[in-house]
């Protein structure tokens, strides 16, 4: 039985060509991943992507329309949720209100008769410092402190895959962030497999390894978090993952080194290798923080794509950086962040500005903005 | 006036509270006089005839004077005790096979048929609709069928199932069946308004943590809805306790099969024996009380109720 295979470290998890259809809508379309043992893996997406119906059939509590589930190599698309090596922390805790904070904890042990589920339990209580409360009710803590309890309720088994579903939303900013790092503390130390599910692509970065962004049932991509930030490989992610200026355009000359585009009559430099297309109509952006701003004409290095004949339109101190967008006749609105290091207050709104960026920051994406990404992604910080 | 409560001043702090206390006090007015009228002075002219004596300078049937006569009450229990017990496992046979039966339906009804709202007030129209039918109706109709002139008795016998001096009314069988049968909605309704509440959450999460069907039944599901069978147990075995009807000798029982409530009618208004009537009801009463108290205390439903 599958109960059998729970061991001391993590395992990986793979899903192969998964699909889930509900009726009339089509909530995973064709899913491939596999999260190698013991990382910390992060889906992050907004509302509706499919990142909770994912996690539901990893953990058995929704049947895949097509495709397999392996856990540790083992199938387990037929086996039900109980006899599955996964356990969940649910987005609303879900813990009974009729037992205590202690038989919420020992509750997964008892089902598995494993002697000193109560020591083991108050054991997982000390990790995440609640040992206190033990004979409470759940309804009696804080939102926090029942955060702690389904982590805790969770962990106690030691399953080879931990799932946690947006476990951290009903939480406020501050405590969040706690959470944030109790939680990576919490995984480097007992070295389980995590998969986490948010639609808070600050959280993802910080804690996950490795990070897949989905969108409409699909993945967009996947990789580590710095990778991800500095190489967005779709306009969806380029978005959703921070921000970024996007400029559509055609290819005019290809090297085996670097794609040029003709955006709107200027010529923008892209490194090929950074590129995902060198021919046809290409997007190409560049994140706000890598670019600087030019009051008036200045000198820019060769290496340096520049767009000039800027005016500055809106200015947003924010103390450490100042957020500038700068309106361009041609080519729209492009963002700039300014770390305020010089003394002397920002550039003032309506100042004539060039804007130039590395070309080295430049990435060419597979495809076209199409919706208006920023506002999905405030949805799903809302939702 | 709650708003001008805060903003009272110290001087005035105290005039605010004491108008709102004597306007609840006025809203309660028509609730207890009802109770006075209708509830506590029945009740203590009931404890008052439990101890009259018959009238010694009368010899009309039914002429009784007050004379604090406790030894009605040792009378009425060492006559009257074995008529309480069979009434009161007759009345737990009917709640147990009420619960059996009720539970599943309000299952099938709150959690089941959640999300499919016409399915749902059709099968609870169906589980009330009994009632828009007379409940002595009922109880004949059913005295029809398990009568030894109907259907299902000729049957059986014709088909040798039954002796042929075989009944089906007028055993315990039959009656505990109809207290069974009028009892099951006010069983289903209590438990279905418990369920259809649960949080389907909590049994995902259950699964999760290695629990079998079966285990999250007995450990999430049941423990949830305890304050529905809470409920609808009471609902039905404290009716059922002192039901008359069903026993009867005109619906489903016999001489065999008499309940309490029949003993007290039959003193109250055959024997004209009203002081042995008021005990049986005080008896009764006192029981019940003392049997519910201790199952609500039992059941440890006390937060959740």
């Amino acid at each position: 039985m599958a109960q059998a295979s729970f061991a001391d470290q993590g395992a990986d998890l793979e899903l192969s060509g998964i699909r889930k259809e509900f009726p009339g809508f089509l909530a995973i379309e064709d899913l491939d991943l596999v999260v190698p043992a013991g990382s910390f893996f992060a889906l992050l997406g907004p509302s509706g992507c499919g990142k909770t119906t994912t996690l539901r059939i990893v953990a058995g509590l929704e049947p895949p329309t097509r495709g397999r589930v392996l856990i540790g190599g083992n199938d387990v698309t037929h086996l039900k949720a109980y006899r599955r090596p996964v356990n969940t922390v649910f987005q609303s805790y879900a813990l009974f209100p009729h037992l205590s904070v202690l038989q919420n904890v020992a509750f997964g042990l008892k089902r598995r008769h494993i002697s000193g589920a109560d020591s083991d339990a108050h054991e997982a209580l000390r990790l995440v410092e609640l040992d206190h409360v033990a004979d409470r009710k759940p309804q009696q803590l804080s939102g926090g402190q029942q955060q702690r309890v389904a982590l805790a309720r969770a962990i106690v088994n030691r399953p080879s895959l931990l799932l946690l579903d947006e476990p951290l939303g009903a939480l406020d900013l501050k405590l969040r962030r706690q959470m944030q790092l109790e939680l990576k503390k919490i995984q480097s130390q007992v070295g389980l497999t995590f998969v986490h599910v948010t639609h808070d692509q600050e959280e993802a970065m910080t804690m996950a390894d490795t990070v897949a962004v989905m969108n409409h049932g699909r993945i967009e991509q996947l990789g580590a978090p710095a990778d991800l930030y500095e190489l967005p490989k779709t306009a969806f992610v380029a978005d959703f993952l921070g921000q970024s200026n996007l400029f559509r355009g055609t290819v005019s000359s290809a090297s085996a080194r670097s794609v040029v585009v003709d955006v709107a009559g200027q010529s923008l430099t892209v490194p090929a290798n950074r590129s995902v297309r060198d021919h046809g109509d290409l997007t190409i952006g560049v994140r706000p923080e890598k670019s600087q701003m030019h009051a008036g004409s200045a000198q820019h290095p060769a290496d340096h794509n520049v767009i000039e004949g800027g005016r500055v339109a809106e200015v947003s101190y924010s103390g450490v950086s100042t957020q500038y967008t700068v309106q361009f006749p041609s080519l729209g609105r492009v963002v700039v962040f300014q770390q305020n290091a010089d003394s002397g207050g920002p550039v003032a709104a309506g100042t004539q500005v060039s804007v130039s960026w590395p070309i080295e920051s430049t990435f060419g994406l597979h495809d076209h903005r199409t919706i208006d990404v920023t506002a999905a992604a405030n949805d799903a910080q809302e939702g | 006036m709650a708003l001008a409560g805060f903003a009272n001043t110290s001087s005035r702090r105290t005039s605010a509270p004491m108008r709102r206390s004597r306007v609840a006090i006025l809203l309660l007015l028509p609730g207890l006089a009802y109770l006075g009228l209708f509830f506590l002075a029945p009740l203590v002219s009931l404890v008052i005839t439990s101890f009259e004596a018959p009238n010694p300078e009368s010899f009309d049937i039914g002429s009784y004077v007050y004379s604090f006569q406790w030894q009605n009450y040792v009378a009425g229990v060492a006559e009257y005790w074995p008529i309480f017990l069979r009434s009161f496992v007759f009345a737990i046979i009917a709640t147990v096979a009420a619960l059996i039966i009720g539970y599943p339906i309000a299952y099938f009804i709150g959690v089941f048929l959640r999300g499919r709202a016409s399915l749902q007030a059709f099968t609870l129209i169906l589980v009330v609709a009994p009632f828009f039918i007379s409940f002595l109706l009922r109880t004949l109709a059913w005295k029809q069928i398990l009568g030894d002139d109907g259907w299902l008795v000729t049957t059986l016998k014709s088909l040798s199932i039954m002796p042929a001096d075989g009944h089906i009314t007028g055993t315990a069988f039959s009656v505990i069946f109809g207290l069974t049968y009028n009892f099951i909605p006010f069983m289903v309704l209590p438990i279905y308004a418990s369920l259809e509440r649960l949080d389907l959450r909590y049994l995902e999460a259950s699964s999760d943590l290695y629990a079998r069907p079966t285990t999250t039944f007995l450990k999430v599901t049941l423990p949830l809805s305890m304050p529905g069978v809470v409920s609808g147990t009471l609902l039905t075995f404290i009716p059922a306790s002192g039901d008359y009807i069903n026993a009867s000798d005109d619906f489903l029982g016999g001489p065999s099969t008499q309940m309490v409530g029949n003993q007290i009618q039959a003193n109250f208004l055959k024997l004209l024996d009203y002081p042995m009537a008021a005990v049986l009801s005080v008896v009764l009463m006192v029981i019940i009380m003392g049997v519910v108290t201790f199952y609500v205390r039992r059941s440890g439903t006390e937060d959740l109720v």
